[in-house]
């Protein structure tokens, strides 16, 4: 007998006077409590018949890309849908799962290696079976590597594309000799005081103190003339951006004449018509994101999924829609005639061009880096 | 069961789904933040439970913290103090206009149909670069090149102003409708100049709902995080973008919480400052 009948017989006793309306009411009251126990549990038992498969990205037009080439094959085949979420930031987005019941999150497009180290610190991983993911052949050993170095017996995710966090710099009020004269100490530079912007992230505000400071991102030494390179920038600033919209608004507008900024960002910026230059100096910030299975997950559909997003028509469509270079092997995979005019694109498929952040040193002084860095910014 | 054992039963019996409600939305997660500011968060990123007072002697005692929260709270003061200049004489005169108050009070009440983060990035487009008043300021020959007014302490209270001012014009509004204008006549006849009758007659009666606009607005400003992000400088932040960076940036859900419950005590001092002095019922008339 279903619900809905049986309390159509409980509402029908009582219409006959067989039960009284505190007893009707009293027996209400225990079914939905019984129900609001029962439904945390309930869905552990759903998961085993999977019907839906939660996918959280960056929105926008990646997400319009997945809607279209990927999700929607997907559930046309397997009838299986995707709940497509959107998060703000990576941080923002772990403090969610954390606070959340496993099989809550499924898939997530995370960003740098230094973020599935921290899931796999947190317990979040999972564990794929790459024979279920035919497409992950395709992609770049380099990238495939990086998380292996993490979790050496199983990996949790897949690649998906990759960047870099260059300059960029409104060209009419700085020439491209200078930006490649200063490189990353424009950014300390008094010329531009007030016109400067910089990301509130203490990686990557470390990374460049690290280069102004002409040492290793990965192997800091002096640590308080980093910290200085830090505070200077901050005395120089007009405003810490938090955001890609805000970049951007921030460069269109002329507000600041130079920053760093996400490459595919700023070729947006570009394609819109901007005159704004964007230059990788030498050990600028390499990174890639990946499709992160979260623990708890129903993994056999999640892995069909993830096939469907690393096939060729799909990656393509949202390396375009996003411009940032698919991790996807272009010396296998024949990759169209706009993704290798893309920034931070790597022909040879070995990125060993780009300087990636060593996740171990990274993860290993995040504490306190970025309590410091809290401190800093606010001006102490 | 007597009449006077069920009389005594119903306040609770429609009080039960309004302090379930509270007890578990409201209570039941405060109790896991006091639990939570005990532990201590490990160096790999994970917490570890216990009984510490770490994050609560960081909170106190470091510097850091000491001054942002005092910042915070002189920011929500002057805050506080434009929205009362600027709230009471728009106040006054809806209280006091004849046959349009209601358009005016919808006029009012507008603000609120437009998000709060659209309303202060709407500051942007004004007070930008680019924006309208440098634009209009160099059309008309004033200056040269545009000024730099964005990403400062003053913009930051300017979006605050913009937040909260409402709050305050009804507060007012209410004290000032309720007050007999009969009194102010009576006044007028016993000699006092208009100035006169408002200074010892009209203020005084309409201090319970200034204070109380007051009240809102200094606590909502000073739990505020979104505006010193979007409009603030480098080193303009406020107490509440110190929690979130503490639970967000840095996962230190233990500090973060230890920080959120310092928040909330010296606001929830403040409100039995008030109460012990005004009453809630003032604050309950102004924002019903």
């Amino acid at each position: 007998m279903d619900d809905t009948k049986r309390y159509e017989r409980l509402r029908e006793r009582l219409q006959n006077g067989d039960i009284s309306r505190r007893k009707f009411f009293g027996l209400l009251g225990a079914a939905g409590a019984a129900y609001g126990l029962q439904t945390p549990f309930a869905k552990q038992a759903f998961a085993a018949d999977v019907t839906q498969v939660r996918f959280d990205g960056w929105g926008g037009v990646v997400s319009e890309a997945f809607r279209k080439y990927a999700f929607d094959p997907y559930t046309a085949k397997t009838g299986i849908k995707v709940i497509d979420g959107t998060f703000p930031g990576g941080d923002e987005y772990l403090a969610q799962v954390r606070a959340s019941q496993p099989g809550e999150y499924n898939i997530a497009h995370l960003s740098g290696v230094f973020d599935y180290a921290r899931y796999a610190s947190f317990d979040l991983t999972s564990e794929l079976n790459l024979a279920n993911i035919p497409n992950m052949a395709n992609v770049m050993p380099a990238l495939m590597n990086a998380f292996k170095s993490i979790t050496p017996d199983s990996l949790s995710a897949a690649p998906y594309d990759y960047g870099t966090t260059g300059l960029a710099y409104n060209r009419k009020y700085i020439s491209d000799d200078e930006i490649k004269e200063k490189g990353a100490k424009i950014l300390i530079d008094e010329k531009y005081k007030g016109k400067i912007g910089g990301w509130a992230d203490w990686r990557t505000r470390l990374w460049y103190a690290a280069l102004q400071t002409s040492q290793d991102p990965n192997d800091i030494k002096d640590m308080d003339a980093a910290w200085d390179a830090v505070r200077k920038n901050r005395d120089l600033l007009l405003k810490y951006w938090s955001s890609g919209a805000e970049l951007m608004s921030l460069l269109a507008e002329e507000e600041i004449y130079v920053t760093e900024g996400w490459s595919g960002r700023i070729y947006a910026l570009q394609e819109q018509g901007h005159d704004i230059g964007y230059y990788d100096p030498p050990n600028s910030f390499g990174w890639q994101e990946c499709l992160f299975v979260i623990k708890g997950s129903p993994m056999a559909a999640c892995e069909e999924l993830l096939n469907f997003m690393l096939d060729k028509d799909t990656s393509i469509a949202v390396a375009e829609g996003q411009s940032y270079p698919p991790a996807l092997d272009p010396t296998k995979v024949d990759l169209g005639d706009k993704i290798p005019k893309l920034p931070a694109f790597d022909p040879t498929g070995t990125l060993s061009g780009l300087t990636f952040a060593n996740p171990a040193y990274w993860n290993g002084n995040e504490a306190a880096w970025s309590e410091e860095f809290g401190r800093v910014q606010r001006g102490y | 069961m007597s009449i006077e054992a069920r009389e005594a039963r119903q306040p609770w019996i429609l009080l039960a789904p309004a302090l379930t409600a509270i007890g578990l939305l409201l209570i039941v997660p405060l109790m896991f933040i006091i639990v939570y500011s005990f532990w201590l968060r490990s160096a790999a990123g994970a917490d570890t439970p216990g009984f510490f007072f770490d994050n609560w002697i960081a909170a106190l005692t470091d510097r850091f913290y000491r001054d942002i929260l005092l910042n915070t709270l002189k920011i929500a003061a002057v805050t506080t103090v434009a929205c009362a200049v600027l709230g009471y004489p728009a106040a006054y005169f809806i209280a006091r206009s004849q046959g349009n108050k209601l358009i005016l009070l919808v006029l009012l009440m507008l603000p609120f149909w437009i998000s709060y983060i659209i309303r202060t990035m709407s500051w942007i487009n004004i007070l930008g670069v680019s924006g309208a008043l440098n634009s209009a300021l160099i059309w008309v020959g004033i200056i040269n090149e545009p000024i730099q007014m964005l990403y400062n302490e003053t913009t930051v209270i300017l979006g605050l102003v913009h937040f909260l001012l409402p709050f305050m014009v009804l507060n007012i509004f209410v004290s000032l409708d309720g007050i007999d204008t009969n009194l102010e006549d009576a006044a007028s006849s016993l000699g006092a100049t208009r100035w006169q009758g408002f200074l010892q007659v009209t203020l005084p009666l309409s201090l319970p709902g200034l204070a109380a606009g007051g009240l809102l607005c200094f606590v909502l400003a000073a739990g505020t995080y979104i505006t010193p992000v979007i409009l603030g400088g480098p080193r303009d932040a406020m107490f509440a973008n110190l929690v979130y960076e503490a639970i967000i940036r840095q996962l230190n859900w233990p500090l973060g919480s230890a920080l959120s419950l310092l928040l909330l005590i010296v606001l929830g001092v403040l409100v039995l400052i008030y109460n012990r002095y005004l009453g809630m019922a003032q604050l309950a008339k102004g924002l019903g």
